[in-house]
């Protein structure tokens, strides 16, 4: 018993923290404490990384086998934490502009990690279901933030009508594989489930956890809430979104198809590949006549899904290291993009239309050099580090045999690359002048020139992210 | 007698109606949550009927995890369903339009 606590405290150091500093504020300072509040838990966060990262943390199976923090949960974990941290102080100062700076938010996006740190640990159908509605439940109230704008309200309600439908799909699946395994446990279904033999009730029971979790990535068919919700939801909300829980529902997404369905690779492979296919087709195409920025960061992030579950459809190693360093890549320009978004305004209200842009490089060039980094290098021109994401994939992608997927995903990464270069277009070449100014906290600064320097001195050997997913991603196919 | 298979034609058929429920309601959010909640029993009756019928208490176990849940996620349902009408005055699903999609 005790071996697993501790195999589990970092989770529940996070856990105890956000419940403790919830009653202390209630008691004490209420709003006046939120900018401590904010600081200490992504202090809190960004030290849990480096505890896990160093290798320190306890490592190993816990509960049963329900919970497994090896390498690959090790991995998911840092990358998660370190962008939870980062969203949470880049974003302080939009929240606090907006008057949203209420106490709950920092702890409700730390309850939301602790639920994504059990989603990429979970070894069991239940900590699975937990850690994902720990998860959804926090993201749903903070969508919902701006009490007082429908837009706002109207985003959390739509997220949390289809994010409970998809539970729902996810847990009508979780239940037909119990019932057909005869077990929650991940180890234990892999033994029922192999190729060939793999009977009719499992199987729809895969289709419908996949369904789920497919949500959850905002993949397509299942993404129409993403648009919505990101354009409906204060900025840093929605830089949040786009950030971390997605890494976390890819995480989850890898664990079930390789620890649990792992001998059945034949059967979910091309369901993988289609949602991939479709997915960066759809972000790349009804990208191109967005005028809010959000929602283009949107259509942006469901091609981006697209693209890292090609990594999972190649159904190898090197597909699931692909998988991840292409997450830690996007996370870290989505990061600096959105540090840049929340900035946005005009005579002192927060402005999201892109036309708003026009001649913006007049007016600050190095912010608009390194959006124009980041824009590159998310729409994955040589030689930011963008770039070399891609080439992993689309590299997986052919050696698992795959070769019709890699060559769809260039050609969507081809249609892609116009928004983003429109976008570049309009702040230096736009022909009116559009007025937006970027007034930026220090802290949203540096996540905006740190993540440009990332995508340019990434290229050298990408910080060495590749050898961490390597192992993390020996760990979890074998 | 009653087997496992009544269970899960139950199961099946009441998670079907609560999916119908959600996507051809055109009138009221409220339905939406009644929906949604018909979708998470339906699981229910599924696990204990699995459960039972595989002689292993796994199923009843989470099948409690997913009453807790349910009810916490109705408490949600409903606090921003709240918000939501003191901002739009109405709940009816015709009106959650303001963003086209």
């Amino acid at each position: 018993m005790t071996t697993d606590l501790q195999t589990i405290f970092p989770e529940l150091i996070l856990a105890v923290y956000a419940m403790l500093a919830l009653v202390g504020a209630v008691y004490t300072g209420k709003d006046n404490l939120t900018g401590p509040i904010t600081w200490l838990t992504a202090a809190i966060m960004a030290a849990l990384a480096l505890w896990i990262g160093t290798g320190n943390a306890t490592m190993g199976e816990a509960f049963g086998g329900m919970f497994i923090a090896d390498p690959f949960a090790r991995f998911a974990k840092v990358a998660i934490l370190i962008a939870a941290a980062a969203v949470l102080l880049a974003g302080q100062e939009a929240v606090a502009r907006r008057g949203l700076g209420r106490f709950e938010y920092p702890l409700l996006i730390a309850l939301a990690t602790v639920g994504m740190m059990m989603m990429v640990s979970a070894g069991d159908l239940m900590a699975l279901y937990m850690g994902l509605e720990l998860q959804s439940l926090a993201l749903y109230v903070v969508a919902a933030m701006n009490r007082e704008s429908v837009k706002s309200t109207e985003a959390g309600m739509k997220y949390f009508v289809l994010g409970a439908l998809s539970s729902g799909l996810l847990l009508y699946g979780a239940s037909l594989v119990y019932g057909y395994a005869g077990t929650t446990l991940f180890s234990g279904i892999i033994g029922a489930a192999s190729d060939g033999e793999i009977g009719l009730g499992l199987l729809v029971g895969l289709v419908f956890v996949s369904a789920g979790l497919a949500f959850k990535v905002s993949a397509v068919p299942f993404h129409m809430w993403t648009p919505d919700v990101y354009e409906g939801a204060p900025t840093p909300v929605t830089a949040f979104f786009a950030t971390a829980p997605k890494l976390a529902a890819m995480g989850l997404f890898a664990r079930v198809l390789f620890d649990a369905f792992g001998g059945a690779v034949g059967d979910w492979q091309q369901i993988i590949a289609l949602m991939s296919v479709l997915s960066m087709f759809l972000g790349a195409i009804a990208a191109i006549g967005q005028t809010n920025i959000k929602r283009l960061m949107a259509y942006s992030s469901i091609a981006h899904m697209g693209f890292a579950l090609m990594g999972l459809a190649a159904g190898t190693a090197i597909g699931v290291e692909a998988m991840l360093v292409y997450m830690a890549i996007y996370l870290t320009m989505n990061v600096g993009t959105f540090a840049f978004i929340m900035s946005m305004e005009r005579d002192g209200k927060p402005v999201v239309e892109i036309a708003s842009l026009n001649q913006f490089a007049k007016a600050e060039p190095l912010k608009a050099l390194a959006m124009l980094v980041l824009l590159f290098s998310l729409a994955g021109v040589p030689p930011m580090v963008g770039f070399f994401g891609k080439l992993y994939v689309l590299r997986a992608a052919v050696d698992g045999g795959l070769t019709w997927l890699a060559v769809g995903g260039v050609i969507a990464s081809v249609i892609g690359a116009f928004y983003y270069l429109r976008i570049v277009y309009f702040m230096y070449f736009g022909e009116t002048e559009g007025q937006a100014q970027a007034p930026m906290s220090p802290a949203a600064w540096v996540a905006l020139m740190g993540s440009a320097a990332i995508m340019v001195l990434g290229v050298i050997n990408l910080f060495g992210i590749d050898t961490a997913a390597a192992a993390a991603a020996q760990a979890l196919v074998n | 007698m009653v087997g496992l298979e009544h269970y899960l034609g139950l199961a099946g058929a009441l998670f079907v109606i609560g999916i119908f429920g959600l996507f051809l309601n055109r009138k009221n959010v409220i339905i939406l949550l009644m929906s949604i909640e018909l979708m998470l029993l339906s699981v229910n009756i599924n696990l204990v009927a699995f459960s039972s019928y595989l002689g292993d208490l796994v199923g009843q176990v989470f099948t409690l995890f997913v009453l807790t849940v349910a009810a916490a996620e109705a408490a949600i349902g409903l606090a921003i369903l709240v918000s939501f009408f003191r901002n739009r005055g109405t709940i009816a699903v015709e009106d959650v339009n303001v963003m086209k999609g």
